[in-house]
């Protein structure tokens, strides 16, 4: 009875108003829902947010100098589908304000210097390519020459196709990075933010020091729809949520958003 | 077919029964018979020259793919002397999709580590298909963390469609064993030779990928999706691999081109399957001269020059 499934049930909701809560499928009056950091009242998922936002929430009012702003990308391999990479680089560029999928820079929470990363979803899924690679490094090398330590904010599809193999490279790139930051003794914890595939779980973001989720969110190596196609069965309930990761030993915790700052402020008090 | 003829070598079928029903009448002394074996044995392999000079992207990832290819087991077989092999990962289970093992290479004691494909049906699913899982991924740490400790250089070989994606990889950490792999390998103070032997698929062949000379023969691929999975997520159309395998540039003369690999090792005419004995051989002469140009820096300097090397990875613009 295919017709009686609840994912072929398209809900229509009108633009603005109301969202739908992309765990627990209730319909939700947008301001209450951003009344509260974006988190959904029923069931505590944590909607994606801005980089601004992110960085409000995160960092001492004020504090945050962005460094690396001047890193481009382009296309290495002539990349088309649809669309060329070229193009549809500059329709992302233009709907987002943003050169690429991440942005980092220094600031200080309570007080003490960070420096911080976070990766943009609503640019092409937060794929890593060439430029979010060179970022990751740059970020980790400004965190190992000031001692600084380094906070990353995932949120990606994973390693970018449009640049090819160039995209897989870079989480060589980053996990060399983050090998070296680690031999310095410098801390590094990684946020795991809804949702975070491929090649950057499978590199940087899975080498926290400590690593963080916030609830609900999904995390994994092969997406969902891969595994489901791979094993020809049903995935098990809540499989690859923050709470699965958490129950496998795989992170350190979960850390509702309102909670965040204070948490990575005692954790910061007890490396420094 | 004969021989497991690809699509594209179908040329050459009819030359090839030709040459065979004339063997079969060889035991009739007739000289115009063996004339006739020779000159038709000279026109297949110039016909097979002349395909393989020009095979597309996705053809090449057919030989990359063939059912006879040479797999890690069996340049091990060839190129390591006294192999013995090693197993499991001392947390969960030992992988049959990656082999690993001390043996001489030449000389030298080495550390060997490769992804492992079957043969036939049983073979294959034994193998998984060559996808580890993730304690294949930490049972090849461990191993070259035991070739660091004694000091010994390690051989990598990759050969995987990809690191396996199953319910029981993603609950014991998938991910976090390939990025464990790829923080851990950038500073190991031993040279690391990697040789991309057939399939490079993703992540799953880059967690043993991280090495000081990265060697690729002719006709193998390394990619950061397979062109399959590139087709179905650009145009939901999984057939249109071919296409997907252009884009991608994922050939070993591209890769070297991207600056991404070092040196291409020629195989025999027609693929390392028709003359596994002379692939290996190229292989060999080709690892000995790498390990021989970086087997005497000190272990620190090594690692240092392998975070420098895949830190300046990636094509980007900047404004000053």
């Amino acid at each position: 009875m295919a017709w009686f499934k609840r994912e072929d049930r398209k809900i229509k909701i009108p633009e603005g108003l109301w969202i739908k809560c992309n765990y627990c499928r209730e319909i939700i009056y947008r301001k209450e829902v951003e009344k509260n950091s974006m988190v959904c009242p029923k069931c505590r998922y944590h909607f994606g947010i801005s980089i601004e936002e992110r960085i409000a929430l995160m960092l001492d009012e004020g504090s945050f100098k962005e460094q690396d702003s001047n890193i481009y990308p382009f296309d290495p391999l002539t990349f088309r589908d649809s669309l060329k990479y070229k193009d549809r680089l500059k329709n992302y560029q233009k709907s987002t304000g943003y050169a690429d999928a991440f942005i980092s820079g220094e600031g200080t929470i309570n007080g003490k210097p960070v420096i911080l990363g976070v990766f943009n979803f609503k640019f092409m899924g937060g794929s890593m390519g060439s430029v979010v690679g060179e970022k990751i490094l740059r970020a980790t090398e400004a965190s190992f020459s000031s001692r600084s330590p380094l906070i990353i904010v995932s949120a990606s599809g994973g390693a970018r196709m449009q640049e090819g193999i160039l995209s897989l490279m870079q989480m060589a790139k980053t996990s060399a990075a983050i090998a070296r930051l680690s031999e310095a003794g410098v801390p590094y914890i990684s946020i795991l933010t809804d949702p975070t595939f491929g090649g950057v779980t499978a590199s940087f973001a899975m080498l926290g020091d400590i690593i963080i989720a916030e609830p609900k969110a999904l995390i994994g190596f092969a997406g969902p729809r891969v595994v489901e196609q791979t094993i020809k069965q049903q995935l098990p309930e809540g499989f690859q949520r923050a709470e699965f990761l958490l129950e496998h030993g795989m992170i350190d915790m979960i850390v509702e958003r309102k909670m965040l700052k204070e948490t990575l402020a005692q954790v910061i008090r007890f490396f420094g | 077919m004969p021989k497991e003829l690809l699509e594209f070598e179908k040329p050459l079928i009819e030359i090839e029964e030709r040459i065979e029903k004339l063997r079969s009448y060889v035991q009739i002394e007739d000289p115009r018979i063996h004339a006739e074996i020779e000159k038709l044995t000279k026109r297949s392999q110039y016909l097979l020259e002349r395909i393989y000079l020009k095979l597309t992207p996705w053809q090449k990832t057919q030989v990359a793919r063939h059912a006879s290819r040479p797999t890690t087991l069996d340049y091990i077989d060839i190129l390591i002397e006294d192999f013995v092999e090693l197993h499991g990962d001392r947390h969960f289970a030992d992988d049959p999709s990656i082999v690993g093992g001390i043996g001489k290479f030449g000389d030298r004691s080495v550390v060997v580590i490769g992804h492992q494909k079957g043969r036939g049906t049983k073979g294959k699913i034994y193998r998984n298909f060559g996808m580890p899982n993730p304690e294949g991924y930490r049972k090849a740490l461990r191993l070259m963390q035991l070739g660091t400790k004694f000091k010994r250089p390690i051989l990598t070989f990759i050969d995987t469609p990809g690191a396996y994606p199953g319910i029981g990889a993603e609950e014991r950490g998938q991910a976090g064993a390939i990025a464990r792999n790829l923080f851990e390998m950038c500073r190991l103070e031993v040279p690391i030779i990697v040789s991309v032997i057939g399939e490079g698929g993703s992540g799953g062949a880059l967690a043993l990928g991280v090495g000081d000379r990265i060697i690729m023969l002719e006709h193998s691929i390394y990619s950061v999706i397979s062109p399959e999975g590139c087709a179905a997520i650009l145009w939901g159309d999984g057939t249109r691999a071919p296409e997907a395998a252009d884009t991608l540039k994922m050939t070993a003369q591209d890769l070297k081109k991207l600056g991404v690999i070092d040196i291409i090792v020629k195989e025999p005419v027609g693929g390392a399957h028709r003359d596994p004995k002379i692939a290996a051989q190229s292989l060999k002469e080709t690892i000995s001269k790498a390990l021989k140009e970086i087997e005497s820096i000190p272990g620190d300097k090594l690692a240092v020059m392998r975070y420098e090397k895949f830190s300046k990875m990636g094509v980007y613009k900047e404004d000053h």
